[in-house]
This record gives structure tokens, sequence and C-alpha cells, in this order.
């Protein structure tokens, strides 16, 4: 029915097939990292245990001269888990390709910024999402913490592709403004990095309920089956403070960003619809996920909010971004809702 | 109140209440000063603000979940409706009129308080601690979560000359202990501070929030916004002199309608372009305008194009096209062939087909009929369809795309009073149901007419329809302050990140000179016995800031504090800041 003559039909057919090859590869990849964190038994722990165990022992300011903290000295002997980890890094960044590809391939099909209904934001938002992880969890120990995020992401992807695709098309008069790819550009990639930092928190408030009773880390991993492997893979996510710190430099990068995002989109609201802020529902829940990042941040430098109460802060942020791509989009009506279906 | 009171006096570490003094205090300072001071210090704590910002958000949600009156009136009206009483409570609860009720109002003004109340002492004390000397470090600095000791050749003079230097950037003080129990050999400590910009940061963070809201406000209040629908033909104009010009019009506060901004325009032309797929390309307004004293000058009038992204700038103001349809003209020839001609605004009914819907009425001419009252009883009135590109299933009009191709009108006829004489407020696009319903309008006939086609009345009256022209609905803003809300905001973003990524910290280190028997040990070497003077440096770093630590790394810039500069390996991490 879009049939037009604005639009290359050959290139839209191949981005799609590209999307669809994106979103496998990256199930496949979300696999093998998820068998990397089960498949680590205890010789890994153990070693870990012992490294923690030294990094508190040179508190005592006695045998600190000979040793670099953090450094496991000797050959290691890999094992499957390292073998998996080691495999998922190649097969996620093939998938990134053909994620890209599918996005530019869209872009040259509509000759238009491939950002301009649902289905091509969700699938950008994926993207950065993908990107920030993998800059941010690039160190191998974290490595394998991507299958978390490619979760999400491959989930977000299906429901894209099944339910709110839509065929490559011209936008809409009101898209017709350079705005389109500042604005939805930068709020797709702070979406994309608040994800991350939303699943950091959720991965950290998992470990401190699952891991809490330090008796439980070495049984766990003898244990067999599902529920084992569940444990083992809780254990082997890096710390909690680790995901701590993670979550919050996320948010140190996204919030601003997304900041910038909304003034971005005022900017061009007060060109396009005669004001910069009319409490649009788009614009009130981005007003709400500000403000709960906002909370984020000052709970982050108040005396015993800190911790747990500061991570659910986040995943509540993480809750009011996704509660704004989709229930705003897709139930309420508002002046953001042309956006393709 | 008296509850919090009492847990804060009980709370706060030093005050007057708990001061020694057996004299009971005055009852006004009691009774009054005291709770009102607790209930300010409760106010401006960090732990209401985060819960005045949950609020904040938590009653925002049915702003986006609930219609709003400010953005769908009839939809508003509809959903109250629907619930009947539960409707007209939730209305009484202002739920439709959240970003204006009395309690998204209180919330944000209780903010705004705590914010002021919070970041006055924080500005003073920031400027305080620009002036002030770094910390003296702390009694044991074991206790810290970073630290090292080393033990290094030199006496502790010239290690903590040694540190000083290489602290660049920070604000460091190098202090000689006198000798005391814990050193009875004396010590020398190097205090050093740096990531001033972040707290000076975070505070013009705050500090642009407070300004935006301030600007918010005063462009509410001085700020105004009309509508207006205009047919597009080049000689329908308006000028923005009063507020009577406008369709709807809504102002803040301190607007009387005197003072608007001196500017004219005219539509002059309007298009709008589609995609094969039926789909709108683009829509264009071409329109004429003067501004100031100009307008009476028709050479000073300047044309320009509006599309939807381009608004209209003039004389402050902003002149958008918002909204845009299909105005039908007919010609009403009277039986003593006097003619009447209208041009009136259909609304669309249908987006995608812009098929609209409208009425007209027709007045008859003066001199027509013997009195007034029956000049009354035979005004003729019509309404119906407009489609822009006609299609038919059967006599039933539809419209087949937005373009007008093929323009085509399905009308009923009405003669008889339109009810425009009666005073009450009628709807611009449909007729009064109860005039026809009452037989006071009666229905005469119901055509389909294609441009230039004529119906002629049993009494000689023929009704014509001559063509179309486009309107549009323009939509002229004035926000005064709406600039300073920008620069607010980039200044805030600026602030934010300054104060997110100004890393704030503190280091100290205390040089103690060895015993001579530990030194001699340490350095493992055999005749290095008193040559020179070794000392022991213990240095501790603390990150003032969200951050959970000073991360990877302290040891390594800690050590390279105190390296000997003859190690190749420690000089070049000497360069590295810290």
């Amino acid at each position: 029915m879009n049939g037009s003559i604005q639009v290359d039909e050959t290139l839209a057919r191949y981005s799609d097939l590209l999307f669809g090859t994106a979103m496998a590869v990256y199930v496949v990849a979300a696999f093998l990292f998820f068998g990397a964190l089960a498949a680590v038994r205890g010789r890994k722990l153990e070693e870990r245990e012992l490294v923690r165990a030294g990094a508190g022992a040179s508190g005592n300011g006695t045998t600190t001269e000979d040793r670099v903290p953090g450094r496991v000295e000797g050959p290691q002997r890999r094992t499957l888990g390292d073998k998996l980890g080691n495999m998922g890094l190649p097969v996620v960044i093939v998938g990134l390709i053909a994620h890209l590809a599918s996005i530019v391939l869209r872009a040259m099909a509509t000759e238009r910024v491939p950002w301009g209904n649902m289905y091509e934001f969700v699938s950008m938002t994926c993207a950065a999402g993908v990107i920030a992880a993998l800059v941010i969890l690039r160190k191998p120990e974290h490595r394998p913490l991507l299958s978390f995020v490619l979760l999400p992401v491959v989930l977000l992807m299906f429901i894209a592709g099944r339910w709110l695709y839509t065929q490559a098309a011209p936008v809409v008069p009101a898209l017709k403004s350079y705005w389109l790819a500042i604005h939805v550009s930068i709020i797709s990639v702070s979406s994309g990095i608040l994800m991350v930092s939303g699943v950091a928190s959720i991965l950290y408030l998992l470990k401190l309920r699952f891991a809490a009773n330090p008796a439980d880390d070495t049984s766990s991993t003898t244990r067999s089956g599902f529920g084992g492997a569940m444990r083992r893979i809780i254990d082997h996510v890096p710390s909690a403070e680790n995901l701590d710190r993670l979550a919050y430099r996320t948010v140190v990068v996204g919030f601003p960003l997304f900041g910038l995002g909304v003034i971005c989109g005022a900017i061009w609201a007060e060109a396009a619809w005669g004001r910069f802020w009319g409490w649009d529902p788009k614009e009130t829940v981005s007003f709400i996920a500000w403000v709960i990042y906002a909370a984020y941040l000052h709970a982050r430098a108040t005396a015993g909010w800190r911790n747990t109460s500061a991570a659910w802060i986040n995943v509540a942020g993480f809750v009011a971004m996704l509660f704004n791509l989709f229930i705003i989009n897709l139930v309420v009506s508002g002046l953001h809702s042309y956006a393709g279906l | 109140m008296a509850d919090v009171t009492d847990t804060d006096v009980a709370d706060r570490p030093r005050s007057e209440a708990e001061s020694p003094s057996p004299r009971k205090a005055h009852w006004a300072r009691r009774r009054i000063l005291w709770p009102l001071r607790n209930l300010w210090r409760s106010l401006t704590s960090m732990r209401t603000a985060l819960l005045l910002l949950f609020l904040l958000a938590l009653a925002a949600i049915p702003g986006a979940l609930l219609p709003q009156r400010d953005l769908n009136e009839q939809k508003t009206l509809e959903y109250i409706a629907e619930r009947g009483k539960l409707g007209t409570l939730m209305d009484r609860l202002q739920l439709f009129d959240v970003f204006s009720s009395a309690w998204f109002t209180a919330i944000y003004v209780l903010l705004f308080v705590s914010l002021v109340g919070c970041l006055t002492p924080r500005m003073v004390e920031h400027f305080k601690s620009l002036r002030a000397r770094p910390v003296a470090a702390p009694r044991n600095l074991s206790r810290l979560p970073r630290h090292i000791t080393r033990t290094v050749d030199g006496t502790p003079e010239e290690i903590a000359e040694r540190i000083d230097s290489r602290l660049r950037g920070w604000r460091s003080e190098v202090v000689a202990r006198e000798p005391s129990k814990a050193y009875p050999d004396g010590c020398v400590e190097v205090s050093a501070e740096k990531g001033y910009l972040r707290e000076f940061g975070n505070l013009v963070f705050h500090f642009a929030l407070l300004a935006l809201l301030v600007s918010i406000a005063v462009g509410k209040l001085y700020g105004y916004e009309g509508t207006r629908s205009l047919v597009a033909d080049g000689e329908q104009g308006m000028c923005n002199t009063s507020t009577a010009v406008y369709d709807s019009f809504r102002a803040g506060n301190l607007v009387d309608g005197t003072d608007l901004s001196k500017f004219c325009f005219r539509v002059d032309d309007f298009s709008a372009t589609f995609l094969p797929s039926g789909q709108p390309d683009m829509y264009d307004a071409t329109i004429s305008y003067a501004e100031g004293d100009a307008v009476r000058d028709p050479a000073a009038w300047t044309t320009t194009s509006v599309k939807v992204n381009e608004p209209l700038r003039v004389a402050g103001d902003r002149v958008y096209v918002l909204g845009n349809g299909f105005a039908p003209t007919f010609t009403v020839t009277f039986p003593n062939g006097e003619k009447r001609t209208q041009t009136t605004p259909f609304v669309p009914d249908e987006l995608q087909t812009m098929l609209s819907s409208g009425a007209m009425r027709f007045d008859t001419p003066a001199g027509l009929y013997p009195d007034a009252d029956e000049r009354r009883k035979n005004q003729i009135a019509l309404e119906g369809l407009f489609a822009p590109d006609a299609l038919y299933h059967g006599t039933l009009l539809t419209s087949a795309s937005p373009e007008p191709r093929d323009p085509a009108v399905a009308i009923r006829i009405f003669k008889g009073d339109t009810g425009l004489d009666t005073g009450k407020p009628q709807n611009a696009y449909s007729l009064d149901q109860d005039l026809i319903e009452q037989g006071r309008l009666q229905r005469q006939a119901q055509v389909n007419l294609a441009v230039g086609q004529s119906h002629t009345l049993a009494d000689g009256t023929t009704v014509t329809f001559d063509g179309y022209q486009r309107w549009v609905s323009v939509q002229v803003s004035h926000d005064p302050a709406q600039i300073w809300v920008l620069v607010s905001a980039v200044v805030m973003l600026g602030g934010l990140l300054v104060s997110l990524l100004v890393r704030r910290r503190r280091i100290w280190a205390r040089l103690v000179p060895a015993p001579a028997g530990e030194s001699a040990g340490q350095a493992g070497g055999p005749d290095s016995a008193e040559e020179k003077r070794r000392t022991v440096v213990e240095i501790a770093g603390l990150a003032r800031t969200d951050q959970a630590g000073w991360g990877e790394g302290f040891d390594e810039q800690a050590a390279a504090l105190v390296a000997d500069d003859a190690d190749p390996s420690s000089s070049r991490r000497t360069t590295r800041r810290l």
C-alpha cells in the first residue's frame, strides 16, 4: 500500500531481513553468555574469593609491596565457561553489525533519518543499548553481563518486529524537521544507556537478595539443575559493589543526555506545536522519568538511601522509560502518538 | 506538627533545647519559634526534598493517564459524563486539571521552598570552603577506605615537599606537627583537596532550576495564546489588536488584552500536498504580514511561507498554522434576484479524506418581506457535507482523497428562522436541532451539488455551489520569557555535567621519621644503617562524591606521589593526573 516512488522496496526488504538476523544472532549470543555464567565452576569462584580476601588484607598495610591488587598471577586453564564467554563477544558484534546495517538500509530506502516511527525508534534504542553495554562492559570479567542486556533488547526487538512493524515510508509533515534527527537520536541513545543502568540495578538487587548468605555461595556451585544454574549465574555476576557502580556510572551519562533530549524536544515543540511544554502525555512521563532519575542521584548522596533504596529508584526510572515507550504510545493518545501505528 | 517538633528536638545533636541551662525558655520561643525552626529544618532536609520529588512524579501520573481539560476539553467532558458521579468527584479532585490543581501546585511550591532553604546555606558554605584551608589529616589514616603505607628514603620535610609539588591542581597545605604522644618525633602532614567545581556545578544546576521555574511562571503570567480560523483567500486578515479578534483566547493573569504585540497578517494561499499513498507530505501557507505602525502602508507588508515546523515570528509573537480545511462558497439568489454569497469553513470529520461538515445561514435581503418577523421566518440555512474528491455510494457522498480533485457537496436546505436573532449562542458548524424539531426551520430539499450546480426551491430561491476556498486555523502565541527558559535549561545541563563529572577528592599524607631499627630492616640493605634518614609515609584518600569510592588505581596513584624520581616507572606515573 505504501508502494510509492519515494521508497526503495528492495533496500527496505533487506533491512527487514537484517533486523530479523540481528535478533536471532543476539539470542545466540545471550545463550552463549548465559552458558558462560552458568558453566563457571567452583575453581574460578575460589580464585575470586582469594582476590577479594587479598584486597581486604591490603588494608592492614603489611604485605602490599609485592602485590598488584586485582590481578591473578599464573597460567589459567581455560574452562568451558571462558570459551563460551569468548565466543559470545564476536557473536554480539556480528549481531550489532547486522542491526546497524538494517538501520542504515532503512534510512537509504526512505531517504530520511531511520527513526521516524515506533518500530524504527525501538530498533534504534536497542542498537544504542547494545553499543552502550559493549562499551561499559568491555572488561572480560563483566562481559557475560551482556546477556542481561541482550535479554530486554531481544524482547523489545521482538515486540517491535511483531506488533509495531511499519512499512518503510516517508514521515508525516510534523516530523519533517532536522530536530527529528537530533531529538529522537539523543532520546533513543539515552534510553539505551539508561536501559543498561536499569539492568545493572536489577542484577544488583538480585545479587543482594540471593547471595546474601555467604554459606550459600559454596553450596550453589555444587548444586545441579536449573535452580543451581540460576544460583550460579547470580553468584558469578560481578560483585554487588561493581554492579552498583556500573548503574551509577551509566546514569551519570544517560541522565544529562536524556535531559538534553528533552530540551531539544522542547525547542522542537515550540516550533511545531506552538508551545515548548504542554503536558502532552509523553512530555509528562518524560518529566516523571527525569524526576525519578534526579531522585536517584539525590538518593545516592543521602545517608540511608545509598544502597537498595537507590537501586529501586533506578529500577523505577527504567520502568518509567518503558512505560513512556509503550503505554503512552499505544494506549494514551497524545501528540507523540503519530509514530507510525 | 507537634510530633515533628518533638522528634526533631530529640534528634538534633546540638541545640538550645539540650543546653544545660536549668531555666526554662520563654514560652513564645518554646511554642512558636522552635516548632517553626524545626519545621523549616525538616522541610529543607534532603529526605524531604527526595520525598517531594517522588510526590511530584506521583502527582504527575494522572496528568498522563487521564484526559486533561487543557489538552482536549471535549474528551474530558465525555470521560466525566461516562462515569457519572465518579466523574464529577474526580473532577472536583481536579484530576482533569492536574497541572493547575491545588495539590500539584502545593507540591511544587513546597519543593521550591525546600530547594531555596537547602541551597542558600550550601552556597554560603561553598564560598567559605573556597577560602578555607584543606581539612587537617584525621588521626587514624588507616581507618579510611583507601590508604597505603610506604617507607621511603628522605626526611619527612623533603618527602612532604615532593608530595606537595606533585599535587598539581590540588589545593594543598603542608603542616609540621609538634611531637605528641602518638608521634614522639613529631610529624609532617600534607592535606589536599580538589574538585571544588563539583559543588559549584551543583549549585549552578539548582539555581538554574529555580530560574527555569521562575521563567516559566513569568511566561505564564504575561503570555497569551489566541486561535482563529482564517479563509486563505488573501482578503480575510486579522490584526492582533484585541482579544476580540480571536475565536478563543487564553491569557496569563497579568494580561488585560490592551497591550498585545502590534502586527497584522492575512493568509494569501494555502496548499497541502500528499503522497500517492494519501499520506500528507507538507502543508504550506503563504502569509503576508506587517508589524508596528507599518501595517497602514501596503508596501511595508512582507510575504512569507509558514510551514508545519516553521512558524512566523513577528513582533515577539509566533504565528502558527495548526489546522486546515475547506470552506465551500455558496450563493443564494432570492426570488427578487438579490444575491448573497458566503464562504464558510467546514470542519473535517475524516482527516484521511477531509470529508467535512458544516452549516451556513443566509439572512433575507431587506425589503423583500414587509416586516422583520416575516423576514426572519424566510431565512435560508444549509447544512451538510463537503467532499474534496467526490465518491458516491448511490446518493451518499463520501470523499476518495484529501485532494480537491472533484469537490462536491451534499446539503440539506432549510427555510425559516435560523435562530441568529434569538441571542442564543449557536454552533457554527451545525444548525440548531431544536429549531428543526419545533418546525421553525423547515427542510426544503436534500441535494448533491458539484461545482457550479444549483438547486431551485419551490418559492424560486436558488442555491448555487460556487466552489471552495481553503481555510487555516491560526494560533498566535506570546511568551516573553521562553528564551530565559531555554537559557536556564542549558545552564542547568551545564551545571549538571560539571557536578557529575568533576570528582571531589581529599588526600592526606602523614610523614613520620622511621625508627632506626625498622628502617634498616625494611630497606634490607646491610650497610645503609644511618646514611640516609628514612620516612614512613601514610597516605589516605577520600572520594567525597556519590560514587562508591575512589575506585581502582588509588594505590598506584598514591605510590606515585612518594616515589623516587630515579625510578623511571614511577616518574611516568607521576605525570598522570590524580
